[in-house]
């Protein structure tokens, strides 16, 4: 099962109006098993159809209680490894453990400004002429004078 | 009837996709709108920050012209994409997006991502149009760009609403219907024009895994076909639609391979260690003039590497040892400094698989792979349509407005529908857009459809009548459902209906065995896909028995039908071109040869509203004089 729920861990994101997992997932695959009618534990999450599962760990990078991780698809990977996110607001940490136990750790910057506060129009200077083919913040934002027009 | 309440919403432009291209037009247009006072509504499957198909991240920008440098000119870009898609491209497209592309990658830097930079404060490239990136929040970033410029100019994010049907006035597109996937409601969208960005196709061909790995699709699984099917079923004209994407990449994970090839200048070989690329050189003269030059078109790559497969000379390596060995050699004075490369090195071969194929990473971790002692395998995926990339398929669109383009009949980037504009892999013909150029485009086409607007938009007519209809036959599935399931012990075994998964296998097989999928080694011919499409007559008359028992299940039901809908044009456009043009991506077994007297031109095809028939076209290629 690609994308799994760690039962302990998850708390069905309590007193939210919508779990992380569920809101984020880009193939719509998490559910909140609310009354655990469903069978997977009440107020739990579960990956509804892990054939679905793109691996994109969307998911796990959202969870607040990283109650959330991927399980090599069963059909091609043998067993053992993982791939574990720590995403921060300006990086990510990346634990990858080996099926033979070895361990190789990664830290990558995701962003360079703070989160939210990009500008549309990159501070650029925008024009009015809504007939000309430069686009709002261009010619600036091109580093030209001009835009290129054909020869 | 289901019981949902249908909501309805007006606006001045509706923008259906959240993608690279999706948010271009949010981005641009809201910028435009604000100034005219005009309102745009944007509206997702799924949440912003993370859907299309740059939602798990990308490593690289792979369109970035670098104008400003003098790096290359916005011609040279023309030449480069003309040759890789064998002399078939809309070289005015091309050109449109070329020359505005690198202004959408500063902007990107602006926002917050990170591109690499040398001591010089220069990109750094992974190849000619590459550039390298930290690219794990790509997506987020430019999301939030689209959703701040939506909130300045007082536009709407609508997020999991999944967008089925154009509505038309005559051949005029006038808004869309949808459902929520959270909630009973069905929604009306009018619009005085609409942009579509709603991504490429993945499924319908079948899958090399078939089990759990069923959704580790190079391109994402939830691409489903949404653009194409809107554009054609609005009657709009299509283009390349034969012209379907094949990538070779790391085998089953699907990991990509350009940093290995072109940043530590890797070598794929076979089995018994041959270069393909070396020894099936003469194959190229086949090909010429596209297989003479350089560099060598992506399809016939992958052609070279086939025949070897079909040889029986498999499985095909990445030489990632012998690669890496090189580097050692280069260093070989200086252990220090060879240790400090490989530390770099190796964090980015890893970054990346986990900026944006984390499977790899995993399968690699799996199977204890080191690269640096063992080579790893390699294969082609199965085939998709994204005419971002080095495919094509997509909607014929209108040329940029100060260029002497024989193909321009209104705004730019507006389909043969008014006031119907596509973007990114919903547009054709404009190959190698990538990530930055689907931006890009869909900057072009916000500012043209705020423009259209101002000059010949109407208040949209909605046939309500119209609306109820399509109403009714979206929400078939869940009342066909309702109505028979009680009727056999196994809800998901029912004479009267076929669950959506099945569908999917169905038209999968047909796919696969008759279009030239993966089983059958790429390759089809006119009697294959004859049966094809007599197979594909039935599955569509099936194609209103799938049943849905929740919303998850009515939204499979219908990407399903938009995949059909992709295949019915790929398998046609494949069949009216008679001739073999890229190898690597389909082999026509009964038409082996390129012919450049009779097909060096665009298939083009139209869907009918009225009369629910096909029309297949010829359109002439058109080259940029003096380029």
């Amino acid at each position: 099962m690609p994308s799994y729920v760690i039962t302990e861990k998850c708390d069905g994101c309590k007193g939210q109006d919508r779990t992380a997992c569920m809101y984020i997932c880009p193939n719509d695959l998490m559910v909140l098993d609310m009354d655990g009618s469903a069978g997977y534990g009440e107020m739990k999450a579960y990956n509804r159809d892990p054939q679905m599962c793109w691996e994109c760990m969307c998911c796990v990078k959202l969870c607040p209680q990283q109650a959330m991780d991927v399980r090599g698809y069963a059909d091609f990977v043998p067993l053992g490894a993982s791939a574990t996110p720590l995403r921060g607001s300006e990086d990510i940490m990346w634990t990858v453990k080996f099926r033979d136990g070895s361990i190789k750790r990664f830290k990558f910057p995701t962003r360079t400004t703070p989160e939210g506060s990009a500008d549309p129009l990159g501070g650029f200077a925008t024009h009015d002429d809504i007939n000309s083919e430069a686009l709002a913040t261009e010619p600036e934002s091109l580093g030209l004078d001009a835009i290129p027009t054909p020869k | 009837m289901a019981n949902f309440e249908t909501v309805e919403v007006s606006t001045d432009l509706l923008i259906v996709g959240g993608g690279f291209s999706a948010c271009g037009a949010a981005t641009e247009a809201s910028y435009w709108a604000k100034k005219n006072g005009l309102k745009v509504v944007m509206v997702d499957k799924a949440a912003l920050d993370r859907s299309g198909a740059v939602a798990m991240g990308l490593s690289a920008i792979n369109q970035y012209v670098g104008v400003k440098d003098g790096e290359n000119t916005v011609e040279d870009y023309i030449r480069y994409v003309r040759q890789d898609l064998m002399g078939v491209s809309r070289e005015d497209l091309v050109y449109n997006i070329a020359r505005h592309v690198d202004s959408t990658v500063h902007l990107f830097e602006k926002w917050g991502l990170k591109i690499w930079k040398d001591e010089e404060g220069k990109y750094v490239h992974e190849g000619r149009w590459q550039i390298m990136i930290n690219g794990e929040s790509y997506k987020i970033i430019i999301a939030e760009a689209a959703k701040n410029a939506l909130a300045e100019a007082g536009g709407e994010l609508y997020e999991r609403v999944f967008i089925v049907d154009p509505l038309m006035d005559g051949n005029r597109c006038v808004g869309a219907v949808g459902f929520s996937t959270r909630e009973n409601k069905f929604y009306v969208f009018k619009a005085k024009a609409v942009v579509v960005g709603m991504g490429g196709a993945v499924h319908v061909f079948r899958p090399r895994s078939v089990g759990e790995g069923f959704g580790r699709s190079w391109y994402p699984p939830f691409n489903s076909g949404s653009s194409a099917y809107f554009t054609i079923r609005a009657g709009a004209e299509m283009t390349c639609q034969e012209v379907r994407f094949i990538p070779v990449r790391f085998k089953d994970a699907y990991g990509p391979v350009g940093a290995w090839f072109l940043l530590f200048k890797s070598r794929a070989i076979s089995a018994e260690g041959g270069d393909y690329m070396v020894e099936r050189v003469d194959e190229l003269q086949n090909w010429a003039p596209y297989g003479l030059a350089k560099p060598i078109p992506a399809n016939l790559r992958n052609y070279l590497g086939m025949l070897d497969v079909d040889a029986g000379l498999g499985p095909l390596y990445m030489e990632t040892d012998e690669a890496i060995q090189k580097i050692a050699h280069e260093f070989k004075d200086d252990p220090k400094a060879f240790k400090r490369k490989m530390k770099e090195l190796e964090s980015e071969a890893w970054e990346d698989f986990l900026d944006m194929t984390i499977s790899q990473a995993i399968l690699w971790a799996s199977l204890n792979v080191k690269p640096e002692e063992k080579h790893s395998e390699i294969a082609a995926c199965e085939p998709y349509f994204i005419g971002s990339h080095s495919g094509a398929s997509g909607a014929w669109v209108s040329g940029p407005e100060d260029m002497d383009t024989p193909y321009k009949w209104g705004y730019a980037n507006m389909t043969t529908a008014d006031g119907l504009f596509a973007v990114g892999d919903g547009s054709g013909a404009s190959s190698h857009k990538f990530s930055s150029g689907s931006h890009t485009e869909g900057r072009i086409a916000g500012k043209a459809a705020i423009k259209y607007i101002l000059e010949k938009g109407q208040e949209p007519t909605v046939d309500m009548a119209r609306v109820e209809a399509l109403k009714k036959e979206i929400l078939t599935p869940m009342d066909l459902m309702v109505e028979n399931k009680g009727k056999m012990t196994d809800p998901e075994i029912n004479t009267a209906y076929i669950m959506p998964r099945q569908f999917l296998h169905r038209l999968q097989k047909i796919m696969d065995e008759y279009a030239g999928g993966v089983t059958a080694a790429f390759k089809t011919s006119k009697a294959l896909l004859e049966r094809g499409l007599e197979l594909m007559s039935l599955l569509k008359e099936d194609a209103g028995k799938q049943a849905a028992r929740d919303l998850h299940e009515l939204t499979r039901a219908w990407e399903n039908t938009q995949r059909m809908w992709i295949a019915e044009s790929h398998i046609r456009s494949m069949l009216f071109r008679e001739e073999t043009r890229w190898p690597g991506y389909y082999f026509r077994a009964d038409t082996p040869k390129m012919d450049d007297e009779n097909w060096l031109c665009f298939v083009n095809c139209r869907w009918d509203p009225g009369t629910g028939e096909w029309e297949m076209m010829k359109k002439d290629i058109w080259n940029i004089p003096g380029v």
